[in-house]
């Protein structure tokens, strides 16, 4: 495996936001941490003084558009925004074009990724042809393939056919794979276009009802439990999901569950403007969905923070709400507004920060060998700096993802990616991106 | 006013003020020459992305009455077909100087970005979008309202002009009847009936009536009968029931147009459960047979024809006081119509 042949010395770093250590990185891995360490001669010297040292994020859910929609986003654009908001390994969802439904595309992305080189790429393979709902995909094929796919999603659209998602969850098993599910009943989501509730009302667009992601939910933790297999619910959005997801856990069902950042702060209040940036799905919900998957995420109902970066160009942006594409980005603010939202509240530590945006999703991706790893000696240089006390306003022009849609556009976050650490190597240094000299391997080869 | 988008903008001296204009244009109207020049050298676009010939030939007739030169563009299908966007034709029409663009579209909230996403900086009347709003609609109807029930019910009363000059809808009662899931035409007429002082009562089947309704400054019922014989409304205003909503098998609204017809459609015998001054209402298109009965559309009480008559001076007066309103800024401005004594104007 290809490693960082600089050495670096992060002074006064603060581990998960314990006690400031000096930290160096060498050979790809962190070669030595203490207050009194030793530092190799020619190590770069990174002022990390009152910085929080985190284990590099890990994305569960981030929307790459390649191939397909290389004008919206491509894999080198994607995973370099991925880099700069503090990323080392994203998992790269299956609806492109085609759609990863075979070991072909899913090698594909995965190469793409490789010679990209800024984060690990696992591609996601889709869990029925064309994500059409109606037959498996071969997953045992992707599982195989050198990207070594466990998460299969047919994330955009849900697997809503009963059956089908009984299958799956039992078919998956055979290689310890999980299914993400985008949980949506289509027959009560038909136009949809925001959230149904006051808002909808008063101002006319087409309801998508809280019950219509909860039914899905409440029927896929019993099939998981019925047959044994574990489950991942994408992107939970509504009180009455966490409610469900916090019985299933107590039942002893083997559910994990993810919230986006937008859906930590945002509200339905913000489609009054009809500014389409706004237009997501799931929907931006109401202020007591946000406290209540606030409080989920805090008490460990939600396992994860998963980005559902979706990025979109702007004539698909630039036009009425009723036309105007699903998603906003995210791989870029995602840490900042977790702190915003749960850390600068009170609510998590930076050691809980570390658990939903590194252990966690490395654990439920099955990519924890190298990711989400302890902040230790001997352990993967793969790492993210981030100074707490800084803030910035939000400028999507300005990001590295190739698309604007950002719901924060203009908005002062606090927080900022320093240094982002892949194997020892800096993709981003004094918060900027550094490109990488050439291919990198990422892991899955030697594995 | 910069623009007339929702009713939910109005105040009550804006609302007033605008029934108001609109009898001034109403009185204008019924002279021989008909023809005001007080929007001459404007230009008023008509764009429309969605169907609807009645409301066009009302705005377009407003707009010609105040010499403003007007344009008609159709644009059907765009933006969601191949066609050009809605960002690109605000473009154009910014390029071409239009003074006001009236503006009709499938979806909500057009107008609204038309207005502030900085394409464009005509003022923009939004003639219907999506499930939204449709203003100019409910200014006609609470203009019908206001010549015909003002002073019934106490209330602000007339101010002692014999077509309610100056008066709000204090008192009055108001039921609107059908799909209000769907109606822009409800919407409005609840923001601004309330705004006027009336109270509201919406009649509808469950399935009709949207998720979040409770918020509304209304109240709702799911029984017309009861409604119209405990409540004695003194206007029912009867909503469109498009067809397409008893189609969709498991995702229709109701069961068959004979079971709406039966529970929610006006007919003679629901007619005469009313006060004996109440008005009939429809904003047309009608089916008659279904929400509303021949006899109830063409009864003495129906104001129906007489809406579409008002929509025309309703429509007047919302154009006047956006662009003539927006000049009197200017050190040439003209005299504000009720200054004119019905001469010039």
């Amino acid at each position: 495996m290809t490693t960082s042949s600089t050495t670096y010395v992060l002074r006064g770093a603060r581990p998960l936001g314990a006690e400031p250590v000096d930290v160096v990185l060498a050979d790809g891995v962190v070669a030595a941490l203490g207050a009194d360490v030793e530092v190799p001669g020619g190590a770069v010297e990174v002022d990390a003084a009152g910085h929080v040292l985190l284990p590099g994020l890990v994305d569960l859910h981030t929307h790459l558009r390649e191939p397909g929609r290389e004008d919206a986003e491509t894999v080198a654009s994607g995973t370099r925004a991925a880099a700069a908001g503090g990323y080392t390994a994203v998992h790269a969802m299956a609806n492109t074009s085609p759609v990863a439904d075979t070991a072909g595309v899913v090698e594909q992305v995965w190469n793409l990724g490789r010679q990209a080189g800024w984060v690990d790429v696992h591609p996601v393979g889709a869990v029925t042809v064309g994500l059409a709902g109606e037959r498996l995909a071969e997953l045992g094929a992707m599982a195989d393939s050198a990207a070594r796919v466990r998460v299969f999603s047919d994330d955009g659209r849900c697997v809503h056919d009963p059956v089908l998602m009984r299958r799956a969850l039992e078919y998956v098993k055979a290689f310890d794979g999980v299914v993400a599910q985008h949980a949506q009943e289509p027959r009560l989501t038909e136009g949809a276009q925001m959230n149904e509730g006051v808002v909808s009302a008063e101002i006319g667009l087409t309801g998508w009802p809280a019950v219509a992601e909860e039914a899905i939910i409440a029927r896929d933790v019993l099939l998981a439990e019925h047959v044994g297999s574990r489950l991942h619910v994408c992107h939970v959005s509504t009180a009455g999901s966490v409610e469900i997801i916090r019985w299933a856990k107590a039942r002893g069902i083997a559910v994990t569950a993810e919230v986006t950042p937008h859906h930590l702060v945002l509200t339905d209040e913000l489609a009054r403007g009809y500014d389409p940036v706004f237009k997501v799905n799931p929907p931006l919900r109401t202020a007591a969905d946000v406290e209540a998957v606030r409080a989920g995420l805090a008490d460990g109902t939600i396992d994860v923070v998963a980005t559902d970066h979706a990025p979109h160009t702007r004539e698909d942006k630039d036009c009425e709400w009723g036309a105007a594409a699903m998603g906003m980005t995210g791989l870029e603010t995602a840490l900042s507004v977790v702190q915003l939202a749960m850390v600068d509240t009170g609510l998590m530590t930076w050691a809980d920060v570390a658990r939903v945006m590194s252990t966690a999703p490395a654990a439920i991706g099955r990519v924890a060998d190298t990711q989400g790893r302890p902040v230790a000696v001997g352990e993967p240089a793969n790492l993210v700096l981030v100074d707490p006390r800084a803030t910035r306003v939000v400028d999507g022009a300005a990001q590295a993802t190739a698309a604007a849609n950002t719901p924060f556009q203009g908005r002062e976050l606090p927080g900022r990616v320093v240094a982002t650490f892949l194997r020892g190597r800096a993709t981003v240094l004094d918060g900027a991106p550094v490109e990488p000299a050439g291919a990198v391997a990422a892991p899955g080869v030697a594995r | 006013m910069r623009h007339l988008l929702s009713t939910q903008d109005l105040s009550k001296d804006d609302a007033i003020l605008l029934l108001d204009t609109a009898a001034q244009m109403a009185a204008t109207q019924s002279r021989e020459i008909k023809k005001l020049p007080t929007l001459r050298g404007r230009t008023v676009v008509n764009l429309f992305f969605e169907d609807s010939t009645r409301t066009r030939i009302s705005f377009e007739t407003a707009a010609k009455r105040l010499s403003a030169d007007v344009i008609n563009f159709s644009a059907k299908g765009s933006s969601v077909s191949k066609g050009e966007s809605l960002k690109d034709t605000a473009l154009t029409l910014h390029a071409m100087g239009a003074d006001a663009v009236v503006v009709r579209h499938w979806a909500s909230g057009a107008p609204h970005q038309l207005a502030h996403a900085g394409w464009l900086d005509a003022a923009v009347l939004n003639a219907g979008d999506g499930t939204h709003q449709h203003p100019t609609q409910a200014l006609l109807d609470a203009f019908t309202i206001r010549r015909h029930l003002v002073g019934l019910r106490g209330g602000a009363g007339g101010a002692g002009h014999p077509d309610g000059t100056g008066a709000d809808l204090a008192g009055l009662r108001v039921a609107i009847v059908g799909d209000v899931l769907h109606s822009r035409v409800a919407r409005s007429n609840v923001h601004l009936l309330h705004t006027l002082g009336a109270e509201v009562t919406l009649v509808s089947p469950p399935t009709l009536l949207p998720v979040g309704v409770e918020t509304w400054p209304c109240r709702t019922s799911y029984d017309l009968d009861a409604t119209l014989a405990g409540w004695q409304p003194d206007a029912v205003m009867m909503l469109r029931v498009q067809r397409e909503r008893m189609s969709g098998g498991a995702g229709a609204f109701f069961p068959s147009p004979l079971e709406y017809t039966r529970r929610y459609g006006l007919d003679g015998r629901r007619l005469a459960l009313l006060p004996g001054h109440a008005i009939v209402m429809h904003p047309g298109p009608m089916n008659r047979g279904l929400e509303i009965s021949a006899e109830a559309a063409d009864s003495a009480r129906s104001v129906i024809v007489e809406q579409v008559a008002n929509g025309v001076a309703v429509r007047m007066a919302a154009l006047y006081l956006l662009l003539a309103g927006e000049r009197d800024d200017r050190a040439d401005a003209p005299p504000a119509p009720a200054a004119t004594e019905g001469t010039a104007l």
